[in-house]
């Protein structure tokens, strides 16, 4: 298991070199950066000094490293477009999106879940027939169509919902939340359903796929042989031996709600880091841009490296295999 | 084609799919006919758009601004000769969902072919030379499937905007988007490929070749190749899904596809800026358009999981 980790260890520091890199790359090579910083008056040697003193003459793995010293520190440099802070910029975004995720994941896992037993324990009944088909249909539908969808029927013709924004929010020291307020949950429930959506089906199909072999393994038909009521069996025996591969499989989609939580946002105009970084690549804002990869691959690569490590802990067959 | 292969006993491998479970299973699921059906009927209609749309929209001349926001043809103030309306620049919709229908269909397949291709050459050398090339080629698939594919090709157009100029981004943009798209999906090709050029690799008929002394580069492309291509064609369908979305999901996000030639994520991020005015049809039926297409290609892909290659489901 260490030499497992351990692998997985240097494969996450690769990523986060090779992201680092892009990032230096976009950085010092998109436009000239001194360009940015002088106005039109700068004389040639001024720039030339300023040049040196940021350390534009160096060669190029000193200024990769100093770089990375910098992005530690977390000294990301100020956005082209805004004049601030990158750093600061994000910070401020961050909740919105961490909220919108977190209750995206928590809607995919609490209908996804029970949907998948369902259809597991009644394969062949209308309703778990109907899921199936529904999930094919989330699984093809774009997620910005369903998300306009959400809003032409609920936001526009029905107006029972608020179609952009995150409504009222409380400032809890640094971190402002919408789950506070009454509008903040209003503003979040077709966010978070456009979101969930493509996890809840993928879930769903899972979790079927893996009740419908557990219930056809000897230990079940053994525990019904006992005379085990049904519902102990389902849900005490079977369900939690599916839960292992659905915790895996439901981390490693984290990533995905990231990735599609910009095109949710940019749908919802939902003030998080997603909509920053679209503003950022029309605008072509490099530092904004860089910043995000570079967040990005650092929650990327965790994630993985939790879910990893947690397959281990949760699943005592691996541990035992590995000592042989 | 050789005559060796003319003396080959075993049919084609058009012939074996329709032969096999793969035809039956295809001619009693009505779901996958339909699909089918669906699918080459729009593909069909995307390739010929030039010769049966009503009306050309690159075309300056043919638009009249009069004609602008048009409602389609059988709700009030609709106008036969626009079946589906007109946008706001008095575009016929029909005809401009049909070439972004085309504008999409090239995209999605010109990246799967690409991905395909470079899937496979990757995945067949690392898969039968093994050492370093192997460990090379999937430390670098490991990479990048860490991240979705949409993310990828995000990233590959925040990059591509940051080198190239401005004003040349939009004439780019198309293959930019190709290239993003295909470099999203080679990683899962070349995944697949290896794992089956690694247990062809220890077969007879390839050790037998190699005694012949047949070179690695033949043996790899005329006796490897056909049988690993099953899951290929799995996977190429399913990501021309996948190709299709993500191209939509970029236009959408105004960082794909540009107006001047719009693809069907453009249209619909063009109809979503009436989506309180009213002017629905803008909106609607580009997203009908693009879910109809998806989701008939991705029950295609169902299908072909379902008979070549049960060990991906």
């Amino acid at each position: 298991m260490i030499r497992f980790v351990l692998q997985r260890l240097v494969q996450a520091a690769t990523v986060l070199i090779v992201v680092a890199l892009l990032a230096f790359v976009m950085f010092r090579y998109a436009g000239d950066p001194v360009a940015q910083m002088v106005s039109q008056d700068t004389t040639f040697e001024d720039r030339a000094a300023l040049r040196e003193a940021m350390g534009l003459n160096d060669p190029l793995p000193v200024q990769f490293a100093e770089f990375v010293v910098r992005v530690v520190h977390g000294n990301f440099g100020l956005s082209y477009q805004m004049g601030q802070p990158v750093a600061g910029l994000l910070a401020d975004r961050l909740p919105a999106s961490i909220e919108l995720s977190l209750v995206a994941f928590s809607i995919a896992l609490l209908v996804g879940v029970p949907m998948g037993v369902y259809a597991g324990l009644r394969p062949n009944g209308w309703i778990s027939r109907l899921f199936l088909i529904v999930s094919l249909a989330g699984i093809s539908l774009p997620t910005f169509f369903i998300g306009i969808m959400l809003i032409l029927v609920f936001g526009v013709e029905l107006s029972i919902f608020p179609t952009f924004g995150r409504g009222e929010t409380v400032d809890l020291g640094g971190w402002t939340t919408g789950l506070l307020t009454f509008s903040g949950w209003h503003s979040i429930i077709l966010p978070a359903i456009t979101l969930g959506l493509f996890q809840m089906t993928f879930i769903m199909r899972l979790v079927r796929a893996e009740m419908l072999e557990v219930l056809r393994t000897d230990y079940i038909k053994f525990a019904r042989a006992r005379g085990i009521d049904n519902g102990r069996i389902n849900f005490r025996y079977a369900l939690r031996n599916t839960l292992v591969p659905v915790m895996t499989i439901a981390g490693l989609q984290l990533g995905s709600i990231i990735a599609f939580g910009i095109v949710t946002e940019s749908v919802f105009q939902w003030p998080g880091i997603g909509l920053l970084f679209l503003q950022a690549i029309s605008t072509v804002d490099i530092p904004v841009m860089s910043t995000y990869l570079l967040l990005v691959a650092v929650i990327f690569v965790s994630i993985n490296l939790i879910v990893d490590i947690l397959y281990f802990l949760v699943d005592p067959r691996l541990r035992i295999s590995d000592k042989r | 084609m050789s005559p060796k292969m003319q003396n080959n006993p075993r049919p084609s491998l058009l012939y074996r799919m329709f032969d096999s479970d793969a035809g039956y299973k295809f001619r009693s699921s009505p779901i996958t006919v339909l699909a089918g059906v669906v699918a080459v009927l729009m593909i069909g209609a995307a390739i010929l758009a030039p010769l049966i749309a009503p009306f050309d929209p690159f075309n300056k001349a043919s638009i009249d601004l009069m004609n602008s926001l048009t409602p389609p043809a059988w709700q009030q103030g609709g106008n036969p000769a626009f079946l589906l309306g007109t946008d706001d620049q008095g575009r016929d919709l029909l005809s401009a969902i049909l070439y972004g229908t085309r504008t999409s269909v090239m995209v999605g397949a010109i990246s799967v072919l690409l991905a395909v291709t470079a899937g496979i050459f990757l995945g067949l050398i690392a898969g039968y030379f093994g050492g370093i090339v192997d460990a090379l080629v999937m430390r670098i698939v490991d990479i990048q499937m860490t991240f979705p594919a949409i993310m990828v090709a995000l990233m590959i157009d925040g990059v591509s905007r940051t080198l190239l100029p401005r004003d040349r981004h939009d004439d780019l943009a198309i293959f930019v988007i190709i290239l993003a798209m295909a470099l999203s999906i080679w990683p899962q090709v070349a995944r697949t490929v290896r794992a089956s050029t690694m247990v062809e690799r220890g077969r007879e008929y390839v050790q037998a070749a190699q005694v012949i002394g047949r070179g690695p580069w033949v043996i790899m492309a005329r006796h490897v190749l056909p049988n690993v291509m099953g899951p290929v064609l799995v996977i190429a369908t399913i990501n021309l899904g996948v190709a299709i979305l993500g191209e939509a999901t970029l236009s959408f996000l105004g960082v794909g596809i540009p107006a001047s030639e719009p693809s069907l994520g453009t249209l619909i991020r063009i109809g979503n800026n009436f989506i309180f005015s009213g002017e629905r049809w803008m909106l609607i039926y580009p997203g009908l358009t693009l879910a109809l297409l998806v989701l008939s290609v991705n029950l295609l892909g169902d299908w072909m999981r379902d008979v070549l290659d049960p060990k991906l489901r």
